[in-house]
Parts: structure tokens; C-alpha cells; sequence
């Protein structure tokens, strides 16, 4: 049997073992000397967590190269794509050690300070890497004839979205930059050796047959993070930030996404929501303080800031694409300027000037006090976690508008309108209409995240709300995948979440992120989870790929109607 | 001279039926060019008026300016006696639905969806009906897939209604638009070159999809090419040479008119292929 490879990959196939087999025994060394390197490798047969995590993956490369001498090319099509499998996995695993290596060099002061036991595993995670290349693709993975039951299928959501909230919480308590930098490495390698298995494929296609239990899936787990995070405020401080911005830009993905217009103000959406919550709030420095319910204040909010959208909308809607990010971009700023300069002295004192409107007293919804810890479950939730729970409600509202008019016959006339919106109007869409729409609809939805966001963080001030954070949300729908609502959920948290472990990198993250989008447009320009249409828009010419896209509309649409039919 | 079968039939058609579409004096100037010069045309109802005339003649310019994508520089064009709106989508709504010389269909759409887009004037649920799910938007969701199935299925694309447009066939393309176009309910249809690019199988295909249309009871105005679909098929034919109408007429009068001779079949005929 392993007469039939060629000896190229014979060669390859076994030095990529024995690499994988050399990480797998170096966890048993240690890799550092010094307990401050990461999470203290200076144990013999003592892993330390992050040395298991390398061992892990070193396990799974191993198995795949086995599995893949036993399951030759010409045997017909295997269950996984071991080869892909092996190759990725290895060339994670160099990435991994090296990170690891590098982390310990930068906490200790040198490359001295890491023991042969690191040594030994770069080299064995190299060995796997080239040994992995020389190994031909897989054939396409046969996951998917093992679809049919479908409590299986209920199964692997439920442990995917778990693995998901595991991996969350443990990234957000990572304390340290070169703890945390190393673990995102290792996270990263995980997701590409089970992307390369096919598992991804097989889980995609599970998912869309099961949307209700994924949603409910992903809901739950949202909900139990506050439970992993106990009585840490700092950490759901920032996944309070990491929803709110998540939440904007997905109603920025209406317009940018589903009818493909540019706006680089659209932070002031949410500033006009903030703003409109903070005036009439109960704070001492706010001018109008009328004592609404806070699901009043709530629509006050977005209803402010969706007229503004209307007041900038309707004039520039008309004109094409150029104008109105010009016009969007002066726009933001003209938002913060006229915030500054409601001040007292250069106009109407509505906003305090750049002081804003501090001390925003908390929410108290149905007798629950907001700013108060609440054990739950013997889990202290802190004041974020409290309002990280509200703006999940938020957030799930904002995904029901977003996936409900989509699939409409007002998501259609987007989709139309992006593709040729001459067309579409000769079709009978009425095109500005629709548009006006989307962009009120949107600030809508910001102004609503805005009014939250104002009782979340007590204080609301102009300087919040600078052309940055705009170009930010456009990054990070970009970065996630135009017209998604998980790409973006993963692109907001992405750039929420990053900035906020990687203070130490402050003075570069305007640098990094460039890169990244370089690189994205560079190689993904579709972002990282895409829209198959959004797809097949960046890659013209890939008639291959125009075929997939069908399948894959054409399951999803198979789904809709199912669910229309379901409720009807 | 003695008349054709057909031509009684067509002669007979036009004299009993009431004016669909009128176009009078319809001018359309590009700066110092002008496209359409002082045209004037009928369309009753039932019927299929062919529009023919050299490249660059003004056809597909008349048609923009029927169709609201021009503001024509004067002249007036109703529908059923009325001054027809002057926004494209207000045009379609009115009745007046249109394909395209070179295809615009939405690429990266379905076959299905693409039809279903035409529906969107004909459809009611707004913004608050679709985000609540309401009864209306559930409705027309249904009604709207059924009614372009049917649609797919009267221009026999039926096993294609999940196939990107962009993957069709160019025929099958062609034929789509016109199901988009249908899919508007429109009273009249403007076709412009239907059979554009197509083999001799396609076009006889389209001639007899074109009439089936006819006799759905709409009126079609359709700019051809071909010379045996315009004079044995349309019941009127006007010959458009340089923004101008040279000759309106049957079929026959046009067709031995020396002028059209002249103009258009004498040299210009092979120019008309790489148009498609
Ligand atoms: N938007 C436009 N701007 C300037 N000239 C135009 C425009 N559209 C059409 N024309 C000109 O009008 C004339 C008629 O074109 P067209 O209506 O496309 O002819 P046909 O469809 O009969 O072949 C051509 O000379 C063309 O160049
Ligand atoms: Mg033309």
C-alpha cells in the first residue's frame, strides 16, 4: 500500500510525521526557563495549558497523516480531507511554536530563556510544515453523505457554537498581551485544520437545514458568557463595546452590504442616538430630562437618528456612489462639530459642548437595577454583564430587520439595485425610494444601538464620535463579509476586541489594521464569512464558483420557502 | 395587386381596434444630434407593430424615450389617451414593460429571482410587513413565486428557475428578460432586437414565444431585424432611417417601397449582424 506513493511524498509524508510526533513529545520538556514566559513551560512531564493546546493540534496533524497513508489517493473519495488536513495543521503548528517562541523571548529578554524542549518543537513543527507541502490535495471530503440523522446534525451545532463560546471566554481572560497573541495564534491554526477537514463544508450545510436550533444555539451561548466571566467587569465592559459596535455595524451592513452604497459618516448615527438617550435622560447635565420608559426613548432615539439619515439621504441619493461618501464623510463631521458647538455660547445649549452630558443614571427596567451586581447561579453579573444581556435583546432585534428584509421583495430590489440599478428601474423598482430606505433604516438601527450605548457607558461626549470609528465600522463590515450578519458579528469583534487586548500595541493598531485590510483586499476581498452573491461579484470570471454559489443559493432559498411554508 | 391571407387578417385587426399607445412628433437631441427626429407612431390594441430601420437609425433611442430612461426634448407619448409619467418605474407601472438590445439582466440573480424582481411594481409589502412577517408580506411572497413560476414557464425556462442568469445560455438569457418584462403585467410590450445573436432554431423559438405574448391579448412594439419575422409576422411595420420615419405601412407596403429598398435593405443588412 505504501508502495504507491511516489517517493517525493513518501519522504515528505514521514518526515512530516516524525515532525508532528517530535511537538508531540517536546510538551513533555520544558519549553522556557523562567515562569513568567505565558503560563509557566519550565515543567517536565508537566504541560502547561498552552503547551497542551500545541500538543493538540500536533495530535490531530499526526492522526490526519496516518489516516491519509491508510486512505490512499485512488481509493476513491475519503470521509476527510487528511492531506489538506496534515498540511495545514503543520504549517499552524510552525506558526504556533514560533509565536510561543517569540513571546517567551519577548517576556523573558531573549531567545536564551527558551529551553530545548521549544527548540525541539519549532524544529518538529517546521518538519511537519515542509513535510505537509509535498503531499498532493485531497480528494473532496464524503462528510456529507453522513448528513441524514438529524439529531447528528443538532449535535455538531450544539458543540460547534459551544467550541465557540469556550474559545471566546478563554481568549477574553487571556491576561496578558503575549498570552493572549499566542492563544489567537493557536486559535486561528485550530479553525484552518478543521476548515481544511471539510468540517466547515458539512457543519455550513447541517446549519442552513437547522436554522432554528443554530440561532437558538448561538442565542444561549451569548447569553452564557456572562457566566464564564465571573464577577470580571473590565472583560464584559468590553463585550459590551464589542456588541454595541457589532450591532451598528449591521445596520451599516444594510446599506454598505445589501444595496452597496458607501457611508463613511455613519457613526453619527449612533452619536445621534447617544446623544437624543443622554438629552433626555435623567443625568443633572441633560437640557430636556423628561421621564419617559426607556422603550420610549429607545424609538426617540432611533427616530432622531433616522430623520437625520432622511435630511442627508434624500439630496444625495439621487447622485451616484462617489458623491455620497463625500457627502457622508463631511456630514460626520459636521455631527460633531454642531454636538461641540451646542454649547451655551456658540449655540443653544443642548449638549454641553465637548463636555457632553456625563452621570447618565442607570437603567432600572421592571424593578431590575442596571448599575447593581446580580448573583445568578452563584455567578456574580456585574454592571456590564447586565448590560451586555440588554443590548443582546437589542442585537437580536437588529438581525431580525436585517435577515427579514433581506429575504423581501425590498431585499430583492437591493439586490437589483446593486447589480444594475438602470435596470432595476426600468423594472419597475423604485430604486431612490428603496435606497432612502436602506439609509434611514439604518441610522435607525445605529440610533437605537446609540441609545443603549449612552445608559452603558453613563457619559456621552462629541469626541466619541470622530471619523475613525466610522471608518472602523466600514472595516469591519468589509473585514467580516459584506451582507452578512455573522461576518460582521466576527469582523466588529475582530477590531472591538483586538485594540482593547493589545494596548501594548496602541501606537501601531492604525498601522496593523491597514495591513490587514491590505491583506484582506489582497487575497478575500469578499470578507471573511461572504455573501455568495457578494462573492461572485468580486470574482467575475470564476464560472466554477458561479456554479457552487448556485448550490448554495439555491439550498438557502429551498430553506426559505420551507420556513414560509412551516409558519403559514 | 392581391392581398395575402395575413395581410387581410392584419388589415382587418388594425381598423377595429382602439389606439394602445400613441407617440406624436417625439424629438430626442443629443447636443447637436439628432436621434429622433419628429416620429410619430401608433400601437393598437392586440397587435405587433415591428420597427425596423438601419444601425444607428433611433430605434433604441425611440424606445428610451417611450420608456422614460430619456426625457425626450419634445413630443408627447400616451398611453390608452394618457400622457405617460415621465419616471421609468411610473412608465412600468402604467403598463409599459421593455428588454434590452444588449441583455441587462441582474447577473448574480436566479432566473426565478430575476422574474420576481418584475414583480416588485405589481407588490404591495412594505419595510414593516416584511421585518414582522405580517400576513401581507407572507402572501405576495407566495403569490409572487407562483406567478413567476408561471411566467418561467410560458417562455419554457422552467428547469432553469434556479440558474444564475449569468449561466444561462444566450437565448435562454433573452428569453428570460422578456419573462422579467411579462412578469410586470404590462399592456405593452417593447421588444428591442429579440432575436439579436440568436441561430435560426432560437429565432423561429422566439417568433412563436412573440406571439404567443400577442395573444395574451398584449400589444407589442418590437424593433427586428429579420425580414421574415417583420413582413409576414407584424401586423404594421414603420421604417425608421436617420431619427426619421421613412414609410409606415403593412408589411408588403413597406417591403416594396423603394425608399426602404434604398435605404435599408439595398447595403446596410450585413452591418446589423456584429450588432448583436
Ligand atoms: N445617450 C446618448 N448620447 C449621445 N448620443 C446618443 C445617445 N444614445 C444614442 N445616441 C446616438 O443616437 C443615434 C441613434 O442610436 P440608437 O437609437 O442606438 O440607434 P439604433 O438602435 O437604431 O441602432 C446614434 O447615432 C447614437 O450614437
Ligand atoms: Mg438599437
Amino acid at each position: 500500500m505504501i508502495a504507491r506513493l511516489s517517493a517525493y511524498e513518501r519522504v515528505g509524508r514521514f518526515a512530516a510525521i516524525a515532525g508532528a510526533a517530535l511537538v508531540l513529545l517536546s510538551v513533555m520538556l520544558p519549553w522556557a526557563y523562567g515562569k513568567r514566559a505565558l503560563d509557566d513551560m519550565t515543567y517536565f512531564f508537566g504541560p502547561s495549558p498552552l503547551q497542551l493546546c500545541g500538543a493538540g493540534v500536533a495530535a490531530v496533524c499526526l492522526a490526519a497523516l496516518i489516516a491519509g497513508l491508510v486512505a490512499l489517493p485512488g481509493r476513491g473519495p475519503t470521509m476527510l480531507c487528511w492531506n489538506d488536513m496534515a498540511r495545514v495543521g503543520g504549517i499552524g503548528l510552525a506558526f504556533y511554536v514560533g509565536a510561543v517562541l517569540v513571546a517567551v523571548a519577548v517576556a523573558t529578554g531573549g531567545l536564551v530563556n527558551v529551553e530545548a524542549g521549544g527548540w525541539l518543537a519549532f524544529g518538529g513543527a517546521v518538519l511537519a510544515a515542509l513535510g505537509g507541502l509535498t503531499l498532493p490535495d485531497s480528494p473532496q471530503a464524503t462528510l456529507s453523505h453522513f448528513l441524514t440523522p438529524s439529531w447528528g446534525q443538532i449535535a455538531a451545532i450544539v458543540v460547534a457554537i459551544a467550541s465557540a463560546l469556550f474559545a471566546a471566554a478563554a481568549a477574553v481572560n487571556q491576561g496578558d498581551v503575549e498570552d493572549f497573541v499566542v492563544f489567537g495564534v493557536w486559535l486561528a491554526a485550530a479553525i484552518f485544520l478543521v476548515r481544511a477537514s471539510g468540517v466547515f463544508a458539512w457543519l455550513s450545510l447541517a446549519a442552513a437545514g437547522n436554522r432554528q436550533v443554530l440561532v437558538m444555539a448561538a442565542f444561549v451561548a451569548a447569553f452564557a458568557f456572562p457566566f464564564t466571566q465571573n464577577g470580571s467587569d473590565a472583560n464584559m465592559s468590553v463585550a459590551a463595546q464589542v456588541l454595541t459596535f457589532a450591532g451598528t455595524a449591521i445596520g451599516l451592513n444594510i446599506v454598505v452590504g445589501l444595496v452597496g452604497l458607501l457611508d463613511l459618516g455613519y457613526i453619527a448615527f449612533l452619536g445621534a442616538g447617544a446623544f437624543t438617550a443622554a438629552v433626555l435622560s435623567k443625568s443633572a447635565f441633560a437640557t430636556l430630562s423628561v421621564d419617559l420608559p426607556f422603550p420610549v426613548v429607545v424609538v426617540i432615539s432611533g427616530t432622531v437618528a433616522s430623520l437625520l439619515g432622511l435630511l442627508i439621504g434624500t439630496p444625495t441619493l439621487r447622485v451616484s456612489g462617489d458623491y455620497l461618501a463625500i457627502v457622508t464623510l463631511a456630514f460626520g463631521e459636521i455631527f460633531r462639530i454642531t454636538m461641540n458647538n451646542l454649547d451655551g455660547t456658540d449655540g443653544p445649549n443642548i449638549t454641553h459642548g465637548s463636555n457632553g452630558v456625563p452621570g447618565i443614571p442607570n437603567l432600572n427596567l421592571f424593578g431590575f437595577d442596571f448599575g447593581q451586581s446580580h448573583e445568578i447561579l452563584g455567578v456574580t453579573l456585574t454592571r456590564h454583564a447586565n448590560y451586555y444581556m440588554l443590548l443582546l435583546v437589542v442585537i437580536a432585534l437588529i438581525i431580525v430587520v436585517f435577515t427579514n428584509l433581506n429575504h423581501s421583495r425590498i431585499g430583492r430590489g437591493w439586490v437589483a439595485i446593486r447589480e444594475d440599478e438602470m435596470a432595476a428601474e426600468a423594472m419597475g423598482v423604485n430604486t431612490f425610494a428603496l435606497k432612502l430606505l436602506a439609509f434611514a433604516g439604518g441610522a435607525f438601527l445605529a440610533g437605537v444601538a446609540g441609545s443603549v450605548k449612552a445608559y452603558t457607558d453613563t457619559s456621552v461626549s462629541p469626541d466619541q464620535y470622530v471619523f475613525l470609528e466610522s471608518a472602523f465600522l466600514l472595516a469591519a463590515v468589509v473585514l467580516g463579509g459584506m451582507g452578512t450578519v455573522m461576518g460582521v458579528l466576527i469582523g466588529a469583534t475582530i477590531l472591538k476586541l483586538l485594540p482593547e487586548k493589545l494596548r501594548f500595541f496602541d501606537d501601531y493598531r492604525l498601522l496593523l489594521f491597514g495591513a490587514l485590510m491590505v491583506l484582506m483586499m489582497r487575497f478575500r476581498p469578499e470578507g471573511i464569512i461572504a455573501d455568495e452573491r457578494r462573492q461572485l461579484e468580486f470574482h467575475d470570471e470564476d464560472e466554477e464558483l458561479a456554479e457552487d454559489v448556485e448550490t448554495e443559493l439555491v439550498v438557502h432559498q429551498a430553506h426559505h420557502n420551507l420556513e414560509g411554508g412551516k409558519r403559514s | 395587386m392581391t392581398m395575402t391571407v395575413h395581410e387581410a387578417v392584419a388589415r382587418r385587426r388594425t381598423a377595429d381596434r382602439t389606439v394602445l399607445l400613441e407617440a406624436s412628433d417625439v424629438t430626442m437631441r443629443f447636443g447637436g444630434l439628432t436621434a429622433v427626429n419628429n416620429v410619430s407612431l401608433k400601437v393598437h390594441y392586440g397587435e405587433i407593430v415591428g420597427l425596423i430601420g438601419p444601425n444607428g437609425a433611433g430605434k433604441t433611442t425611440f424606445f428610451n424615450c417611450l420608456t422614460g430612461l430619456y426625457k425626450p426634448t419634445s413630443g408627447r407619448v400616451a398611453l390608452e389617451g394618457e400622457k405617460l409619467p415621465p419616471k421609468p418605474r411610473q412608465v412600468v407601472a402604467a403598463g409599459v414593460a421593455r428588454t434590452f438590445q444588449n441583455i441587462r439582466l441582474f447577473h448574480n440573480m436566479t432566473a426565478l429571482e430575476n422574474v420576481m424582481v418584475g414583480m416588485y411594481c405589481r407588490t404591495k409589502a412594505n419595510a414593516v410587513d416584511a421585518i414582522l412577517r405580517l400576513p401581507r408580506h407572507r402572501a405576495e411572497e407566495r403569490a409572487a413565486t407562483k406567478a413567476a413560476r408561471k411566467w418561467l414557464a410560458f417562455v419554457g425556462l422552467t428547469p432553469a428557475a434556479d440558474v444564475l442568469s449569468r449561466n444561462l445560455p444566450y437565448g435562454d438569457q433573452r428569453r428570460l428578460e422578456i419573462a422579467r418584462a411579462l412578469a410586470t403585467s404590462p399592456k405593452l410590450l417593447l421588444l428591442d432586437e429579440p432575436t439579436a445573436g440568436m441561430n435560426p432554431n432560437e429565432t423561429r423559438q422566439a417568433e412563436e414565444l412573440i406571439f404567443r405574448i400577442r395573444d395574451l391579448g398584449l400589444a407589442i412594439l418590437v424593433i427586428e431585424h429579420d425580414m421574415r419575422f417583420i413582413f409576414n409576422l407584424c401586423d404594421t411595420v414603420s421604417c425608421l432611417v436617420q431619427g426619421e420615419v421613412l414609410v409606415c405601412g403593412t408589411g408588403a407596403e413597406v417591403q416594396s417601397d423603394p425608399r426602404v429598398i434604398e435605404a435599408y435593405l439595398g447595403s446596410p443588412q450585413l452591418e446589423d449582424e456584429d450588432d448583436a
